[in-house]
């Protein structure tokens, strides 16, 4: 019928205008998903590209010509496939990453945080990769350690492959340390002892702080969540059904915090701090301790801010024991768009264990590392465990640059990793206004924040489980 | 002479010699619609483009948006949720807090926004020497970009380093920590803060519109009213401001809109929610449930809250234009 009502020579304008509108927006609609057209055209010719791979930004000039030489040398190796990265120095955004997720415009591979696989799953965008990862496609499989592999994992089903693993302590100031008549091979490890030597350093004046902490962009959260692990408490209870930090544990925190800020004055009143000013304050050799990854250190402090390796330190994250009862550990994997093409998903494989997963290549191509300067032996990533982490190990032994005396308690004190809570961002960005107060509010009322942040961590997760 | 006389004509207009009986005008009408069509073709055509653009661009992201706040998407199924998101975030503590924060900023920024630019205005309209130089420098901050402005306010805010409480100390007036100042109570300093860098940024725009209102009041006016005696004062009370009325009234209902929608100014100068949330606004809220929660974000819940504002700054329009409307009714003057 409609067919025929079309065929009318009254309705042969409308048709044209039709047509011609619906190929406008299908000339649109191609522009706007170029990547993928690109791909699943390249993958019919039996050439495959894919998109997403994140690169070190041209502001990290070393690590930026590495990744370049490492494209270079497995596009050689591999003719049909071509790697186009994004240079970026912080892949994952958080509120960027949603965006594309619910916009279906993430790129081919893409980077995440350890918590975000619910999220890619939620929006219909992870690619089930189960049946392309073996011993074949990744060797040291087997080795890697579960809790990044359960980062990736739903059920049964893989989604992705994980490439880095972390844990936190305090990073220190030794020069400062030194200075302010502190010993830097013994970093503090309760929050009497912080609050002692960052009065200590802070005393050294000219604008140098003893202690700095975030409290915006979901980092206040993030340290709180660290720092409550530490002292023996939690986030949220062993289901992630209802929030558990408002304990005597948060409290303790908190009170710390408190008190390095309003009455030891140890730490600055420019607060609302985000993730990459801390670090350029221990560059500039204005603060003298914070809590962090080692990579901090290698992969921001030194390269980026132009820090010196050999005035940093690292210990076990603080707490009122003086030993921490676990520690966030987090960290990236990749997952794959669901719209990837099975050529895609298995050029994507080849890439990571190329770059990211095997020893002696990429980053962990540690000989190179040593011979263009870049600090090396951090026990980081925490990847492997079993013969895989043996042989890092031996790596790290032979290519070290670093004085790992520096860092002999935070790798002693072994910290427990506890992983990210559920729906971690937000849980994060609840707690961002109680750091924000605790930090700039000389009143501010500890117990009636952690009451208010436990109302609405609450209600985040009543509402991820009514769905 | 008298045959060169001609009937004032507007541009486009055909002369009048369509003006027929009932029947002429009904058949020159039937005549008449190919010749206008053809005539105002590329006015259609303009048109059609503007309209598209409006349907693509504003209405249907509003159908769309509406349409979402009553869905809800998981494992990449959407199906109806009902009120669920309506619950959501009417059951949100900081839902409240938001709107508050947002009345807040409004008022604030009437009485600084509208009233400083008003008085600028006044002020260049009555200097005799460097007008367009001070016009350019009250325009200045306008051009631009918001990011690169409140940048700056926030190094003027910094309470360490900030240049504000460094002109305080060496003052020996007590320093402030401006827009992380923690209070909560009506007006918050940490507002406050927010409101005079959001005021210095736009004032140009509204100064520069007032100017030109300004400048179209006969100068008659104020002569007679300095026969008669006025000063100043009662100069902009019986003169500029009746004069300048309806630049006033639509300035203040686009301004009211505008503020309502606070967003950028609290993001950049502290993050967006201020200490003890006291600088976060409904849009900011917004932002939150869409982006800023990793697996909680919602784009129903967002679209929910975004619909809640839409009606409210709907039902503000309509009666402000009601009332305004109204008031030229009543003010005609009777014949």
């Amino acid at each position: 019928m409609h067919r025929r009502l079309h065929g009318r020579a009254g309705y042969r304008k409308v048709a044209g205008v039709t047509v011609a509108a619906a190929l406008g927006l299908a000339a649109v609609a191609a522009c706007s998903s170029s990547s993928s057209t690109t791909a699943s055209t390249a993958s019919i010719t039996g050439h495959v590209t894919v998109t997403g791979l994140c690169a070190p930004p041209s502001s990290s000039p070393v690590q930026y010509k590495e990744w370049n030489e490492d494209v270079a040398i497995f596009e050689k190796a591999n003719p049909d496939i071509t790697i186009q990265s994004i240079y970026s120095a912080q892949c994952d955004i958080p509120a960027t990453l949603t965006a594309q997720l619910d916009a279906g415009t993430e790129p081919d591979v893409y980077e995440v945080y350890f918590g975000d696989l619910d999220q890619a799953l939620d929006a219909g965008q992870a690619a089930d990769i189960t049946q392309y990862v073996n011993s074949t496609t990744v060797p040291v499989l087997k080795d890697i350690v579960p809790s990044a592999m359960q980062s990736v994992t739903a059920g049964s089903t893989l989604y992705g492959l994980p490439i880095f693993n972390y844990t936190q302590g305090l990073v220190i100031n030794r020069q400062l340390f030194t200075q302010a008549g502190l010993n830097p091979n013994a970093p503090p490890t309760t929050w009497a002892q912080v609050e002692t030597d960052a009065i200590a350093i802070t005393k050294l004046g000219h604008g140098i702080y003893g202690y700095g902490d975030y409290s915006a962009d979901n980092n206040g959260g993030w340290h709180f969540t660290s720092e409550l692990d530490a002292n023996g408490g939690a986030m949220t209870n062993a289901a992630g059904t209802t929030a558990s930090f408002d304990t005597t544990a948060g409290v303790q925190v908190l009170d710390a915090l408190h008190t390095l800020r309003f009455t030891d004055k140890a730490m600055s009143a420019t607060e609302a701090l985000g993730w990459g000013t801390l670090q350029k304050q221990m560059a500039a050799g204005k603060l003298g301790m914070y809590i962090a990854a080692p990579d901090d250190i290698y992969n921001v402090i030194v390269p980026i801010d132009g820090g010196n390796i050999n005035d940093y330190g690292m210990g076990p994250l603080p707490s009122v024991s003086g030993t921490p009862a676990g520690t966030l550990s987090g960290g990236d994997d990749y997952l794959f768009a669901k719209r990837d093409t099975p050529a895609q998903i298995e050029a994507g494989i080849k890439w990571i264990n190329f770059e990211d997963l095997t020893l002696g290549q990429g980053q962990y191509n540690l000989a190179r590392n040593k011979a263009v300067g870049l600090p090396v032996g951090f026990y980081e990533p925490q990847m492997f465990q079993g013969a895989t982490n043996t042989a890092y190990t031996a790596l790290l032994n032979k290519y070290t640059t670093i004085n790992e005396s520096y860092y002999s308690t935070f790798v002693n004190a072994n910290e427990k990793p506890d992983g990210q809570p559920v729906d971690d961002q937000a849980l994060y960005k609840s707690l961002d206004p109680v750091m924000l107060s605790v930090l700039t509010n000389p009143n501010a009322n500890i117990p009636q924040l952690l009451a208010g942040a436990t109302s609405a961590v609450n209600q985040i997760l009543a509402n991820s489980s009514g769905g | 002479m008298a045959d060169l006389v001609t009937l004032p004509q507007t541009p486009g207009s055909r002369p009048a010699r369509r003006r027929t009986g009932a029947g002429g005008a009904r058949r020159s009408s039937a005549h008449s619609l190919n010749p206008r069509l053809r005539r105002h073709l590329s006015a259609y055509g303009f048109l059609i483009g503007g309209v598209l653009c409006f349907a693509l661009f504003s209405w249907y992201p509003m159908v769309r948006e509406f349409i979402m706040s009553f869905q809800k998407s998981q494992l990449g199924v959407t199906s109806w949720a009902g009120l669920a998101n309506y619950r959501r975030i009417f059951n949100d503590p900081t839902f409240w807090t938001a709107w508050r924060n947002t009345l807040e900023f409004t008022l604030l920024a009437l009485l600084f926004g509208f009233a400083v630019p008003f008085f600028v205005a006044i002020l260049l309209n009555e200097l005799r020497h460097a007008k367009g130089y001070l016009r350019c420098l009250v325009y200045l901050p306008v051009m631009l970009p918001p990011a690169s402005a409140l940048l700056l306010f926030a190094y003027f805010y910094d309470p360490t380093y900030g240049l504000f409480n460094d002109i305080l100390h060496t003052l020996h007036l007590p320093t402030s920590q401006w827009v992380l100042s923690p209070g909560t109570r009506w007006p918050t300093a940490a507002m406050i803060s927010v409101v005079i860098a959001a005021t210095w940024m736009n004032m140009g725009g509204a100064t520069l519109i007032y100017l030109a209102a300004l400048q179209n009041i006969p100068g008659e006016l104020y002569e007679a009213a300095e026969l008669d005696g006025a000063g100043i004062v009662k100069k902009i009370r019986h003169i500029t401001i009746p004069q300048t009325r309806l630049i006033l009234s639509m300035l203040l209902m686009l301004q009211i809109i505008a503020t309502m929608q606070m967003f950028v100014e609290a993001f950049i100068l502290d993050g967006g929610q201020g200490v003890n949330n006291n600088t976060e606004s409904v849009v900011y809220l917004i932002y939150q449930y869409a982006f800023a929660m990793s697996s909680a974000s919602n784009f129903n819940a967002a679209a929910a809250l975004g619909v809640v504002l839409l009606v409210v700054l709907g039902a503000f329009s309509g009666g402000y234009l009601w009332l305004t409307r109204t008031r030229a009714h009543l003010s005609r003057p009777r014949s």
